[in-house]
């Protein structure tokens, strides 16, 4: 079932520069968050476009990340820390305790800050979650790794080696592996935590370039302290500071006439 | 009057000829002891050693294979028992029960456990694996030798476990694997190594040890592979025959000696390079 309301400060540009309607993927609803006694979070509130890009920009520790680690619940690994509120995907409430976490994951993919390539081969990398999710044979399962590497324009460079080690590649391509190994198992929507962060400015530039590419099918949702990146590869801005979501909007209108103080002063370069 | 950084060069000094000197003093002793071991028992390897069992009283021939065979054979069973154990309990603690009070308390008192004088757990043994049966044996044995392996086994696991880092920990669980798969796929993957470590190291510490033999396994001048007889073993031999007065027994002390010297250093090698290997992989 889709949800097809279109909040009024939701409006997207197509190619053309023409409005179009967009279909809301994900609803942050009263959001706060703990470390223990200590509030991260307070009263976020966003909605997240379908196939589209949104970024969450501000300061450090402004709760960007752990904004971010609420969504597929990955802050559970560790104890105390608590989420409050209610975040939907589609209709359902995923932090509702009766949603299976791993179910969850399947459709909400992640991709850290720095690369995390297993400690197995680039294949085998690719196909872990195919595995864990699906039994096909091992034609298709070799087609979806494929598919998944040219997905992440990995293919070329790794076709010739691909039962080398995952940790055996550059920098640039265990980042686009691990982007490939989220893509295989064709989740909804795509969490980056500062992707591009440990990486030179070439594989930067081909990161963003694949992102755009992404957003066709997924919905990518991407925290990065690098405000120029958030312009851009984002439809949507979130700026977030000291734990509260201070403005959210289009990114074309967030960067060029920002309604908030704090957002003209942080994109300035004022503070932050 | 001598300047500041003129006193602090002085102490620097005197500090690394002190350290320094204390490193060549255990370093001295090591050697001595095994350029005594190489030198007393050198002569007497030979393959009779490997051929022959221990010798009786008045025999002038004679080898140790009845007790090599015994000590392998107590050894193996106990790191089948111990390997398990340690494993899945360091496994605990390093994932399922990481935050826990009660991962605190097992780790306490594995550690109390690894430095447990082993002669208490020879008496320990002795009253559940021995007198109740009515006597000694290799069993008796094995499970003396697996109690000190338990505790070597455990920490090395848990350690190399806990190498694994949070972030890979995190990318697998956010691929929708469970826990398990994470620990089965990542975690082991990346502590094979050093999970071998502690079991070569377990095995080593277990070769020499003596006291917890004499009240389980007991030895036998005979040969035996009958676990439920008292065992043969290379320990206790080199125990009793360095005590005897014949000549030749205490000869075959000595290349006993050499032999599990010889071992115990073959599998601290094998162990250093296994985990210089595993911690530059991850």
């Amino acid at each position: 079932m889709q949800n097809t309301i279109v909040p009024s400060f939701f409006p997207s540009r197509d190619g053309n520069g023409q409005l179009e309607p967009v279909t809301m993927k994900m609803r942050i609803k009263d959001l706060a968050f703990y470390y223990g006694g200590q509030r991260a979070l307070g009263d976020v509130n966003l909605d997240i476009a379908e196939h589209r890009v949104t970024a969450f920009i501000g300061p450090s520790g402004c709760g960007k990340s752990t904004l971010l680690r609420v969504l597929n619940r990955i802050y559970e690994l560790y104890p105390g820390h608590r989420a409050e509120g209610e975040v939907l995907l589609d209709h359902t409430d995923i932090l509702s305790p009766a949603i299976n976490v791993d179910q969850l994951r399947r459709r909400i993919g992640m991709v850290f800050q720095k690369p995390t390539p297993f400690p197995m081969s680039i294949e085998d990398n690719v196909a872990f979650g195919i595995r864990l999710n699906e039994s096909i044979a091992k034609s298709e399962l070799e087609d979806r790794v494929k598919w998944a590497l040219e997905k992440a324009a990995l293919w070329d460079e790794v076709k010739k080696k691909r039962k080398q080690a995952g940790t055996s590649l550059s920098g640039g391509q265990q980042q686009r592996l691990c982007i490939a190994r989220t893509i295989a198992v064709r989740p909804e929507v795509i969490l980056l935590d500062e992707p591009t962060s440990a990486l030179d400015p070439k594989s930067t530039a081909k990161i963003e370039e694949l992102i755009t590419e992404l957003k066709k099918d997924y919905t990518i949702i991407i925290v990065t302290h690098n405000m120029q990146q958030a312009a851009r590869i984002s439809d949507f801005t979130a700026f977030m500071y000291l734990g509260a979501m201070v403005e959210f909007g289009e990114t074309e209108r967030m960067f060029t006439k920002p309604s908030k103080l704090e957002t003209e002063n942080y994109i300035t370069g004022r503070f932050g | 009057m001598m300047s500041r950084y003129r006193r602090r060069r002085l102490v620097n000094h005197l500090f690394l000829w002190l350290s320094m000197s204390a490193v060549a003093v255990g370093l001295s002793f090591l050697a001595w002891i095994l350029v005594t071991v190489l030198l007393k028992g050198w002569p007497s390897l030979s393959m009779e050693l490997f051929r022959a069992d221990t010798p009786g009283p008045g025999m002038t021939t004679g080898g140790l294979r009845n007790a090599m065979v015994g000590s392998l054979m107590m050894n193996l069973l106990a790191i089948a028992l111990a390997s398990p154990v340690g494993l899945l309990a360091g496994t605990y603690l390093a994932e399922y029960g990481r935050y826990t009070r009660l991962a605190d308390g097992v780790r306490f008192m594995n550690d109390v456990l690894l430095s447990s004088p082993s002669i208490i757990i020879g008496l320990f043994v002795y009253e559940f694996a021995v007198a109740p049966f009515g006597g000694f044996s290799g069993w008796a044995g094995a499970i003396a030798l697996a109690i000190i392996v338990v505790p070597v086994v455990l920490q090395t696991t848990e350690t190399m476990i806990r190498l694994v880092p949070d972030t890979l920990r995190e990318a697998c669980a956010a691929m929708g694997a469970p826990r398990y798969v994470m620990i089965i796929k990542i975690g082991y993957r990346a502590a094979m190594n050093g999970v071998i470590t502690g079991i070569l190291l377990g095995f080593a510490r277990i070769s020499g040890e003596t006291a917890p033999l004499l009240f389980t396994a007991l030895g036998n001048q005979y040969w035996s592979i009958d676990l439920s007889q008292p065992m043969p073993n290379l320990p206790v031999v080199i125990f009793n025959f360095a005590n005897s007065s014949f000549e030749n027994w205490q000869t075959l002390a000595w290349a006993g000696a050499l032999v599990i010297t010889m071992v115990v250093l073959l599998l601290s090698i094998t162990a250093r390079f296994l985990t210089a290997t595993s911690k530059r992989e991850l």
